[in-house]
């Protein structure tokens, strides 16, 4: 046993207490779900041996619902009720979805998140997403022998604040905890820079099944810098299948597909594309349900010349990043590939003729983003051992914005600020007496509103009656290191806080959310009681653990009239944790929580003075 | 030692309060600090921890980026001496900047509607030319002279060419795609 033991602050001084934590690699085509076992980083398989889940889900008539290969050998036969690729809906329109008259399902439009109607009833993107979740969380728990403490799910580097949203939303109707979203191209810098140690300027090219991510990272001493960003969130390898279905669409000489033979057919285009990424030709061949027959040969070279528009679309976000990080393509030391698409020998060849250098390609493209995921899981857990001291600073992507007079966007953040971060702007009003105001929350980078993202609206009430413009009123954006937006309000010379009513464009509210979670538990054999109370628990135990180790440590920054209310709250929260009372005992977390905000507050003051003065030392020093 | 952490970012950064920094010394004191209090050193934590963390990582975000680019860390400079370089009484502008802020304007609108990315191109570089005798002069001003009124016409026009140079990146990237 240690005679003496370092621990950061906030760190865990109990290294046996091992937290479970995964990394979730939430992809367009396949998801993953990898973990850190002794020190390794390793993807967790199903009971069949496969590591990949393919990201389909289909509902059934008698109520079951099938994820992974089960609903992808059913997907042709079954096309309106078998969603694939679900990814390209989360937080979309339905006029944001690219080739939507291609597609067999059913949508239903009512302005805001695209929805499908099937046979199950209509179901929004989240709850699809959420079925892989549940499915990949249960594969963790069974493998790892335990309730997990969280996880680090990725997302695309270019998703807006209202696919991120989305993405954390399944997760909470999936019963998993996030500990973060994590953009996935940093996650591959993760793995790869862990792995060996790099150091210097890296680029992450991340082509995956239906986004395109491009981002440039600095590295140095344990430090990942995220220095710009960009990408396409509606560009992938589904793309270069879509490219290929037509052709054989225009080759065959067949009357326009059913939706089971277009689904076919997308399936054939897609072997296809695979097949070409090692052989010079590839043979398409199959029988429609219309008693068709197709039997076509496919070039590499074809295929090289009908996908040439969309490999040169990639560089138009590699170009737009390195301007913005203010670097030319030979100060990038390596270019790291990630997703399945980039084994596109046609997508290689562009990447090394624009970098005048052989991508790397030695890690596995489809499992990098999940083992990068699950490394920052294991560390944000607070498993993290001493010698792994690294950090992560990361950036938003799209700069996020206000309406102005003319439908014009004013930028708030910009770009590429690394988070979290926070902007404030005033505001005044235009009429006496005036008590509230609407504002119209974007991202993007254009100019008019109209070609930028809609956020959500939100009205702003209960500001004091004055002269127009008297009042100040201070709208602050706080994006979190999820890179999730909130939004705040405060009428500056009155101090009155005015309230906040957001509606999300293309999100849900948290009533819609409500519901859905009733309707799973409808379903399951757990209940939602015993849910929300197994929540209150883990973060109840949470802030006991954390609650006795600042006593340990700091205890003596409290006087002991404060220390009296803590340890009233501490008795109180410990004789409410085998309850089953779950309001009570969130109602005791609060009050702890409460007793022991100014002990947390001074325990960090008290840290950045430490480490103010020991640098101070450092550099006058000898 | 007691200094209001919240308050200054150069005593944030451990930093002397002058114009010229020590850029190395600044981006070693980042990363010191961001490894103390980012959130995802706190995200096992109770919500007050992780609340807390959020707040101080965004303020120490928000100091690097004010005290790293030598525009924004001079408008800071000059708030923290009482000058404020958007209020109306300092936005006087002598004829010639006037004068030649038009000549610029110009000549970006000119080659953007040629659609010539040469010359954009020529132009970006001539600004960073510019921008770079922009700060020598700062600095004099600033750290040698604490001639702050001075230094608020140099910031202005500072601000102007960074604007010139966003207003070039954007033409040349419509030109890209």
């Amino acid at each position: 046993m240690a005679l003496l033991q370092i621990s950061e602050p906030g760190l865990s001084p109990e290294p046996h207490k091992q937290r479970l934590a995964v990394g979730i690699d939430l992809g367009t085509t396949n998801s993953l779900v990898a973990t850190v076992r002794n020190g390794i980083a390793v993807v967790l398989s199903d009971e069949q041996g496969h590591p990949l889940l393919p990201s389909v889900v289909r509902y059934r008539g008698d109520a079951r619902v099938e994820v992974g290969f089960a609903a992808q050998a059913a997907q042709a036969r079954d096309a309106r009720n078998t969603v694939v690729s679900v990814k390209r809906f989360m937080g979309r329109g339905l006029k944001d979805v690219a080739h939507v008259e291609s597609m067999p399902y059913d949508f239903v439009d009512d302005g805001g998140m695209v929805r499908l109607r099937t046979v199950a009833g209509v179901k929004s993107p989240v709850e699809i997403s959420a079925e892989i979740l549940r499915v990949l969380g249960e594969r963790a728990r069974a493998s790892l022998g335990g309730e997990l403490t969280g996880s680090v799910i990725t997302v695309p580097a270019y998703f807006d604040d209202a696919q991120r949203q989305a993405t954390k939303d399944a997760a909470r109707l999936a019963g998993i905890n996030v500990l973060r979203l994590l953009n996935e191209p940093t996650a591959a810098a993760i793995a790869y820079g862990l792995d060996n140690a790099a150091e210097g300027v890296y680029a992450v090219y991340d082509l995956g099944g239906g986004t395109f991510d491009f981002s440039v990272l600095k590295l140095t001493r344990g430090v990942f810098e995220v220095m710009a960003t960009s990408g396409d969130a509606v560009l992938g390898g589904d793309d270069f299948d879509q490219r290929i279905f037509c052709w054989i669409l225009d080759n065959a000489h067949v009357s326009p597909p059913s939706a089971e033979d277009a689904r076919l057919l997308l399936l054939k285009a897609r072997q296809a594309k695979e097949y070409l990424s090692g052989e010079p030709e590839a043979h398409i061949g199959a029988r429609l349900a219309s008693g068709e027959e197709v039997d076509l040969v496919l070039a590499a070279e074809t295929f090289t010349h009908l996908t040439h528009p969309l490999v040169a679309k990639t560089l138009v976000p590699v170009r737009k990043a390195l301007r913005d990080a203010g670097l030319r393509p030979e100060d990038v030391k390596g270019v790291v590939m990630v997703g399945g698409a980039t084994r596109m020998p046609q997508v290689q060849r562009a990447v090394a003729e624009y970098f005048h250098q052989e991508p790397l390609t030695n890690l596995d493209p489809d499992k990098v983003v999940a083992l990068g995921a699950a490394i920052q899981a294991n560390a944000l857990a607070g498993n993290r051992a001493a010698d792994e001291d690294w950090l992560l600073l990361d950036v938003i992507p799209l700069s996020l914005g206000l309406e102005t007079m003319g439908g014009l966007a004013e930028k708030v953040i910009p770009r590429n600020s690394t988070i979290p971060v926070a902007r404030a702007q005033e505001f005044t009003t235009y009429k006496d007496g005036q008590t509230a105001m609407s504002f119209h929350v974007v991202q993007g980078e254009r100019e008019l509103v109209s070609e930028c993202r809609s956020l959500a609206r939100f009205d702003l009430r209960g500001i004091p009656p004055m002269t127009a413009g008297a009042a100040r009123i201070r709208v602050t954006f706080q994006v979190d290191a999820d890179g999730l937006l909130s939004v705040s309000a405060r009428e500056l010379a009155t101090g009155v806080e005015a309230s906040i009513a957001v509606k999300p464009s293309y999100g849900l509210g948290d009533e819609e959310i409500a519901r859905m979670l009733q309707d799973s538990f409808a379903h399951a054999s757990d209940d939602m009681h015993a849910r929300v109370l197994r929540e209150h628990r883990v973060e109840a135990q949470r802030l006991l653990d954390a609650t006795d180790v600042a006593l340990r440590e700091d205890g003596q920054l409290l006087s002991t009239q404060e220390r009296v209310a803590v340890d009233a709250a501490l008795v109180q929260l410990r004789s409410r944790m085998a309850g089953e009372d779950h309001r009570a005992l969130r109602q005791a977390v609060d009050s702890l929580n409460a007793a022991t905000m100014e002990l947390a507050a001074r325990r960090m003051d008290q840290s950045i003075r430490q480490a103010l003065s020991g640098r101070r030392v450092d550099t006058v020093g000898i | 030692m007691d200094v209001d952490l919240r308050r200054d970012f150069f005593s944030l950064f451990g930093l002397p309060r002058v114009f010229a920094i020590d850029t190395e010394a600044l981006e070693l004191a980042y990363r010191d600090l961001q490894s103390l209090v980012h959130p995802d050193r706190y995200a096992h934590l109770p919500e007050t921890e992780r609340r807390l963390s959020m707040q101080w990582a965004t303020h120490v975000n928000e100091g690097y980026r004010t005290l790293r680019k030598p525009l924004a860390r001079g408008r800071y400079l000059l708030s923290l001496n009482g000058v404020e370089v958007d209020s109306e009484s300092n936005t006087a502008m002598s004829p010639d900047f006037l004068m030649e802020q038009m000549e610029w304007r110009e000549a970006v609108e000119e080659a953007r509607t040629a659609e010539d990315a040469a010359e954009l191109e020529r132009l970006h570089h001539r600004l960073r030319q510019l921008a770079g005798e922009m700060v020598e002069t700062l600095r004099g001003q600033i750290d040698a002279h604490h001639d702050y009124h001075g230094a608020a016409e140099s910031v202005r026009r500072l601000m102007f060419i960074e604007k010139l140079q966003h207003d070039i990146d954007d033409a040349l990237l419509g030109l890209e795609s």
